[in-house]
């Protein structure tokens, strides 16, 4: 009798250590299921994703308040020190507005007439619902927004979302009370555009890095550095003439944009429903592919 | 009785701490911060706490709960499910396998040894990702992320250290 427990742990020991092996190998395993999963079935994980990110939510909330109010002391000291300088830049861009707002005025009123002497339709008004940004990730894997409004509130996905500076992304998942923004520069993000000035069509794709690229321009565009980009309203996802960004280099390897939109910055956004419905059965399509398939050849 | 049933909880609540502690970093590691240009680099918190705990405490930190925090940050951070699983797992694996290396020595070693693995978790997260992507990306930050985690790691493992003294006590688990 003596002799039983020693003899069980002799056994038990080495079966406990193979035990959690297996489990550990077990559990690898059913990491690299769940990726090929989220590759194979996107809708699925995104609704995982979606409950997920729901619940944790009102924690978010609650947190990103007291984070908001410390980030913004140190911004404060940070600006304090450079007031006198912010100054005198605000004065004169003061200036160069007043001059722009009498141009713009001028504009609007001719505008206006002529838009009634040729009887054209109105481009439809938006509704805006306005959001806090309770949580979010920047980086070389993913760049993408948590928000806390949510279908309750009548987000609905591929809705475009902006900033006060302009396009932000748009919304890749939609739960009850919470909602995931994809940023304009994540590598899933393809949006089309057009240079303002030019008229040249294209299409602005993230790659995860600071700066989109424009890609599918016609062969023979000519694209120049500071031109600004704003939304096409091809393919009927987002509405044409939001304010995107300005080209910031063109080179070889591409043209790049930089946004106007600072992601750092983000605290409230607005969703803009325009009423579109650019993907035709939202339930069915793989977050991308609808954009995708509406790339032009 | 009772003494025996309060003591028991106090001991169960206690053992829990360093799977919640990791939680709380899990969720605080996308809060946003809106400092400037640190989003980016803003390091994976609950990896230091996974490498922490595996080295001083595996008991309290078991297989599955490795599983359920990298599961967590997957979803709410937004990358390709099943990324910060494996990583999570694979620092878990490797840093027990090699736990006589670190454990009780000087924290510059251990520092060190978060550097060395740190950096492996870092290559495997970006090149999991490029697999998923099928295209390759910026290493870059994935790199100054690396550097960054690499700075604020002695602040998190003393917090770690203190936090295993005081409420934990002298290690139990001899295994």
């Amino acid at each position: 009798m003596e002799q039983r427990p020693s003899a069980l742990l002799r056994i038990a020991a080495p079966l406990r250590s193979l035990v959690q092996r297996f489990m550990y190998l077990g559990l690898i395993a059913a990491a690299f299921g769940l990726m090929l999963v989220g590759k194979i079935d996107a809708v699925l994980i995104d609704r995982m994703r979606a409950e997920v990110t729901n619940a944790v939510s009102p924690i978010l909330t609650a947190l990103s308040q007291p984070v908001a109010t410390v980030s913004e002391g140190i911004n404060t000291v940070r600006d304090l020190a450079l007031i006198r300088e912010e100054n005198i830049r605000l004065a004169q861009e003061n200036a160069n507005l007043k001059q722009w707002h009498l141009v713009a005025r001028k504009l609007q009123a001719e505008n206006a007439a002529l838009q009634a002497l040729l009887s054209s339709v109105d481009d439809r008004k938006p509704r805006y619902i306005t959001a806090r940004v309770v949580a979010g990730t920047l980086g070389a894997f993913s760049n993408s927004l948590v928000i806390n409004a949510g279908a309750v509130d009548n987000v609905k996905k591929g809705q475009a979302v902006l900033s006060n500076q302009g396009f932000v992304g748009r919304i890749s998942i939609v739960a009850k009370h919470s909602a995931r923004v994809l940023l304009a520069n994540d590598i899933n993000s393809r949006v089309p555009v057009i240079i303002e000035s030019t008229r040249t069509r294209g299409i602005m794709a993230g790659s995860n890095a600071n700066r989109p690229k424009l890609i599918h321009l016609p062969p023979n565009a000519r694209v120049t550095p500071s031109e600004r980009v704003v939304t096409s309203g091809h393919g009927g996802v987002f509405p044409p003439g939001l304010p995107v960004g300005v080209v910031a280099s063109v080179s070889d390897s591409g043209v790049e944009v930089s946004l106007f939109s600072n992601y750092h910055k983000l605290e409230f956004v607005r969703i803009a429903d325009f009423g579109l419905s650019g993907f035709v059965d939202t339930s069915a399509v793989k977050p991308g592919a609808g954009e995708k398939a509406a790339k032009p050849r | 009785m009772n003494a025996v049933f309060w003591q028991r909880l106090d001991k169960a609540a206690r053992s829990i701490t360093p799977f919640g502690l990791t939680l709380f970093l899990v969720v605080l590691s996308v809060i946003p911060t809106r400092i400037p240009d640190y989003a980016e680099i803003a390091p994976v918190l609950a990896l230091m706490s996974v490498y922490h705990w595996a080295i001083y405490r595996p008991n309290l930190m078991p297989l599955w709960a490795v599983f359920i925090l990298g599961f967590l940050q997957d979803l709410l951070s937004g990358v390709p499910l099943g990324l910060y699983i494996i990583v999570f797992l694979t620092v878990y694996g490797v840093v027990l396998s090699q736990r006589r290396f670190f454990a009780g020595k000087s924290f510059m070693l251990y520092w060190l040894g978060f550097g060395i693995i740190a950096f492996g978790a870092a290559l495997e997260s970006w090149m999991l990702a490029s697999l998923w992507n099928l295209t390759l990306l910026k290493f870059e930050t994935v790199f100054f992320q690396y550097l960054v985690s690499l700075g604020i790691f002695p602040i998190v493992a003393w917090i770690f250290l203190r936090w295993q003294q005081a409420l934990l006590g002298q290690d139990e688990d001899a295994s």
